[in-house]
C-alpha cells in the first residue's frame, strides 16, 4: 500500500522557492550589470540604476534564504538534515550513488529507491551550496567597495586581499552560468524522476508529501 | 601673538607669512590658493588653513632623500609639474631636497657623500622618498646605484627615516616591473623593508598633489596621515572612482559608449563597456585631477586602467575589457560566452538523456500499482 509521508518541511519548500525566485531575478539582473546592453536615450533615466537596487534587494533576500536553510540542516528532520547531502559518507549512501549513477547510464533497470533526495542530487546539491556562498561573499565584497569603511567591506576584506577584486568579479559571473546550468539539469531530472518514480517528486517541492511503497524500500 | 592665533583658528592666514612668500616671489593669492587646496585634499576643516601655512611657513622642514631604482622617472616627473602655487619652488625651496639622482646638480661620489651626510647628520629625522621597484632576485644585482644594490640602499636609507613614503605603483606594490612573469624578482619597499614605517602613493604615475598633502601634513601634525591596511593615506584613497566620476549619471542611466569615437562617447557616456576599472579602483582622481588640476583619464574619454591598484597591469588588463580572460580558454572566449557553452552543453545532454529516458521501458517504479483512466 502506498504511503503519504511528509518529506519536505515547510522551511525547506519556503527557503527553496524565495531561492529559485531570487536566482532567476538575479540572474537577469546580474546579466545586465555584466554586460548593460539595452539603449536608453534619456540621461535623467536610472536603468542600471534600477537593475543594481533589485540585484542587491534580492542578494539579501537570497542570503538570508540559504542562512535559514543552512540553520535548518541541524534543526529539521533526517531529509532535511546536512548528513542528508553528503551520501558519500556512508556505506549506504555509496551504495545509492553508484545505483542511481549506473541507472542514469542505462546500465542498471531501476533506480534505488529511497524517500528523500535521491544520491546523486543530494551530492549536486551539496556543490551547489558551495557556489551559492561564493557567490554571496564574492557578492558582498564587491558591493562593500561602495564604503571601504563599513560593514560588508571589513568582513569580506580577507577574501578581497587574498583573491583580488577582478577574481571574485569573474568568478561571481561564471558562478551564474554553473548555477544556470545546474538548474537545467535539476528541473530535468527532477521531471524524469517525477516520471519514473510516480513517487510525487515534483509536488513535493510544492506540498512537501511523496508517495511511498514502504515494501519496496 | 594672541591676535594672531584667533586668526589662525579663523582659518585665516596671517599677513606677516603672506608677505614673507610675496618677496619669495609667491603671489598672496597662490599662496592662499595652495593652503586651501592642502586643507580640502586632506579633508580638513577650514580652520586649518592657518595652521598649515604656519607649518610650511616653518624652520623644521625636515631634510629628504628622494631614491629612483626600477621606475621610469614618472613620478619625478609629475612632482616637477606639480602646479599648486609653484609648489616646484615651495616643496623643492622649503623641503630641503637633498638627494634626487634627477634633479640635483651634484654627482658621483658628491652626491653619495651628500646623501651620507645626510643620513647621519638627521638620523631618524629625515623623509624617505622611494620611486620605483626593488629587484631582489639574486640577490639584487638588477638595479645598483654607485655599486650598491637597491635593496641594500632601501634598507639603510628607510631604515633610518623617520618616515618613507613610496611614490608610484611600483615603489608601492612593485608596478609594472613585477608584472608576470617578474623576472628581477621585483618588489614594493614595504616588502623590502618590512620593518619601516612606509606610506604608499600608488598610481602611474602618483598625482603630486597628494605627495605635497602628505607633506604638508607631516609637517603640520608631525606624522603621515593615517592610512588603510594597503598603507594607502585615507585622504586620497578612501574612495571608489566610480562613486566620485562625473560620468555616474551616464552610467546609472544606462548610457555606455560602445567604441571609441562613437556618437555616445562624444557625448561623454560611461566608459563602463570599454573596460574603464573604476568600480574598482580607489583613488581621488576625479575630485584633485591632474596637471593644474585639468583632467583625469576617464574626463578626457579614456576609461580607467586601476593603476593604483595593487598588480595592476596583472588583475586589470585586458584594460578594455571589463572581465579577466578566462584561465585556460582563449582571449576571445569571454566568460558570457563560456557559460552559454556551459548552459548549451547541459540542455543538449540532458535533452538527449530525456529523448533516451522517454523511449525506455520497464524501469518503472509502482507500476504494479497503476490504473488506467478511461
Ligand atoms: C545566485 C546569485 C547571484 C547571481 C546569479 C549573481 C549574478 C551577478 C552577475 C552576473 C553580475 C555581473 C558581474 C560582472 O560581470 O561584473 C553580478 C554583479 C554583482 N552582484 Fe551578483 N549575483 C548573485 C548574488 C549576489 C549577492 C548575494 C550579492 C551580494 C550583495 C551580489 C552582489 C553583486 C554586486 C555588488 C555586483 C557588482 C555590481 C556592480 O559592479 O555595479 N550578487 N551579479
Ligand atoms: C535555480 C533554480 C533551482 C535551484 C537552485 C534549486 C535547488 C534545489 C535544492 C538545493 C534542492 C534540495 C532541497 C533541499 O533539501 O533544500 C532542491 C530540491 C528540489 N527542487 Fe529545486 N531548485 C531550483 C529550481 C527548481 C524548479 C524550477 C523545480 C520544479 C519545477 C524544482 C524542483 C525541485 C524538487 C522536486 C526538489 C526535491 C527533489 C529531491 O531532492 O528529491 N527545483 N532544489
Ligand atoms: S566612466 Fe568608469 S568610473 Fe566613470 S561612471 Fe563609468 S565606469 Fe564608473
Amino acid at each position: 500500500m502506498l504511503q503519504i509521508r511528509y518529506v519536505w518541511e515547510w522551511p525547506v519548500r519556503l527557503t527553496h522557492w524565495f531561492n529559485v525566485i531570487s536566482i532567476i531575478v538575479l540572474s537577469v539582473t546580474g546579466y545586465y550589470i555584466g554586460n548593460p546592453s539595452l539603449s536608453v536615450p534619456q540621461t535623467e533615466s536610472f536603468v542600471m540604476g534600477w537593475m543594481r537596487v533589485v540585484h542587491y534587494g534580492f542578494a539579501y533576500l537570497f542570503t538570508v534564504s540559504v542562512i535559514v536553510r543552512v540553520l535548518w540542516m541541524f534543526c529539521g528532520n533526517k531529509h532535511a538534515s546536512w548528513r542528508a547531502f553528503l551520501p558519500w559518507a556512508s556505506r549506504e549512501g555509496w551504495g545509492h550513488i553508484i545505483g542511481t549513477f549506473t541507472y542514469y547510464t542505462f546500465l542498471r533497470k531501476k533506480p534505488p529507491y529511497v524517500v528523500g533526495h535521491n544520491a546523486l542530487a543530494a551530492m549536486a546539491y551539496s556543490l551547489v551550496f558551495v557556489l551559492f556562498a561564493v557567490q554571496v561573499v564574492s557578492g558582498f565584497a564587491l558591493y562593500g567597495q561602495y564604503d571601504p569603511n563599513g560593514l560588508w567591506a571589513s568582513l569580506t576584506a580577507p577574501f578581497l586581499s587574498v583573491f583580488g577584486n577582478q577574481a571574485l568579479r569573474l568568478t561571481h559571473h561564471m558562478i551564474m552560468w554553473l548555477v544556470i546550468g545546474f538548474a537545467i539539469h535539476h528541473v530535468y531530472s527532477a521531471w524524469l524522476m517525477d516520471v519514473k518514480e510516480k513517487n510525487g517528486t515534483l509536488s513535493s517541492i510544492f506540498g512537501g508529501y511523496k508517495f511511498i511503497d514502504p515494501k519496496d524500500l | 601673538m594672541a591676535h594672531e592665533e584667533k586668526q589662525m583658528q579663523d582659518g585665516v592666514i596671517p599677513e606677516e607669512i603672506l608677505q614673507r612668500w610675496e618677496t619669495r616671489g609667491v603671489s598672496r593669492r597662490d599662496f592662499m590658493k595652495f593652503c586651501s587646496v592642502m586643507t580640502a585634499t586632506l579633508a580638513l576643516p577650514v580652520t586649518m588653513m592657518g595652521k598649515i601655512a604656519e607649518a610650511v611657513e616653518g624652520d623644521n622642514r625636515p631634510p629628504v632623500i628622494w631614491m629612483e631604482f626600477q621606475g621610469c622617472t614618472g613620478d619625478s616627473e609629475a612632482f616637477l609639474r606639480a602646479n599648486q602655487p609653484t609648489a616646484t619652488e615651495l616643496i623643492l625651496d622649503y623641503l630641503s631636497i637633498d638627494y634626487h639622482e634627477t634633479i640635483m646638480a651634484a654627482a658621483g661620489h658628491q652626491a653619495e657623500a651628500a646623501k651620507r651626510q645626510t643620513m647621519e647628520k638627521y638620523k631618524g629625522k629625515y623623509i624617505a622618498i622611494v620611486e620605483g621597484a626593488i629587484p631582489a632576485a639574486e640577490d639584487g644585482v638588477y638595479c645598483t646605484v654607485a655599486g650598491n644594490s637597491a635593496l641594500n640602499i632601501a634598507r639603510e636609507v628607510c631604515g633610518n627615516a623617520a618616515a618613507t613614503i613610496a611614490v608610484g605603483s611600483c615603489a608601492s606594490f612593485g608596478g609594472v616591473p613585477a608584472a608576470a612573469p617578474n623576472p628581477t624578482g621585483a618588489i614594493s619597499v614595504s616588502e623590502a623593508v618590512p620593518g619601516a614605517t612606509v606610506m604608499n602613493l600608488p598610481g602611474c604615475p602618483l598625482n603630486a598633489t597628494n605627495l605635497t598633502a602628505a607633506i604638508v601634513h607631516f609637517l603640520t601634525f608631525g606624522r603621515l596621515p593615517a592610512t588603510d591596511s594597503l598603507g594607502r593615506p585615507k585622504f586620497a584613497y578612501g574612495k571608489r572612482i566610480h562613486d566620485n566620476c562625473e560620468r555616474r549619471a551616464h552610467f546609472d542611466a544606462g548610457q555606455y559608449a560602445e567604441a571609441f569615437g562613437d556618437a555616445g562617447h562624444r557625448q561623454g557616456w560611461c566608459l563602463y563597456k570599454l573596460g574603464c576599472k573604476g568600480p574598482e579602483t580607489f583613488h581621488n582622481c576625479p575630485t584633485v585631477r591632474y596637471n593644474e588640476g585639468t583632467s583625469w583619464p576617464v574626463q578626457s574619454g579614456h576609461g580607467c586602467i586601476g593603476c593604483s591598484e595593487p598588480q595592476f597591469w596583472d588583475t586589470m588588463s585586458p584594460f578594455y575589457k571589463r572581465l579577466p580572460n578566462v584561465p585556460g580558454f582563449g582571449v576571445e572566449a569571454t566568460a558570457d560566452k563560456i557559460g552559454l557553452g556551459i548552459a548549451a552543453a547541459t540542455a543538449v545532454a540532458f535533452g538527449a538523456h530525456g529523448v533516451a529516458s522517454a523511449l525506455r521501458k520497464g524501469d518503472d517504479m509502482e507500476s504494479d500499482q497503476v490504473s488506467k483512466e478511461d
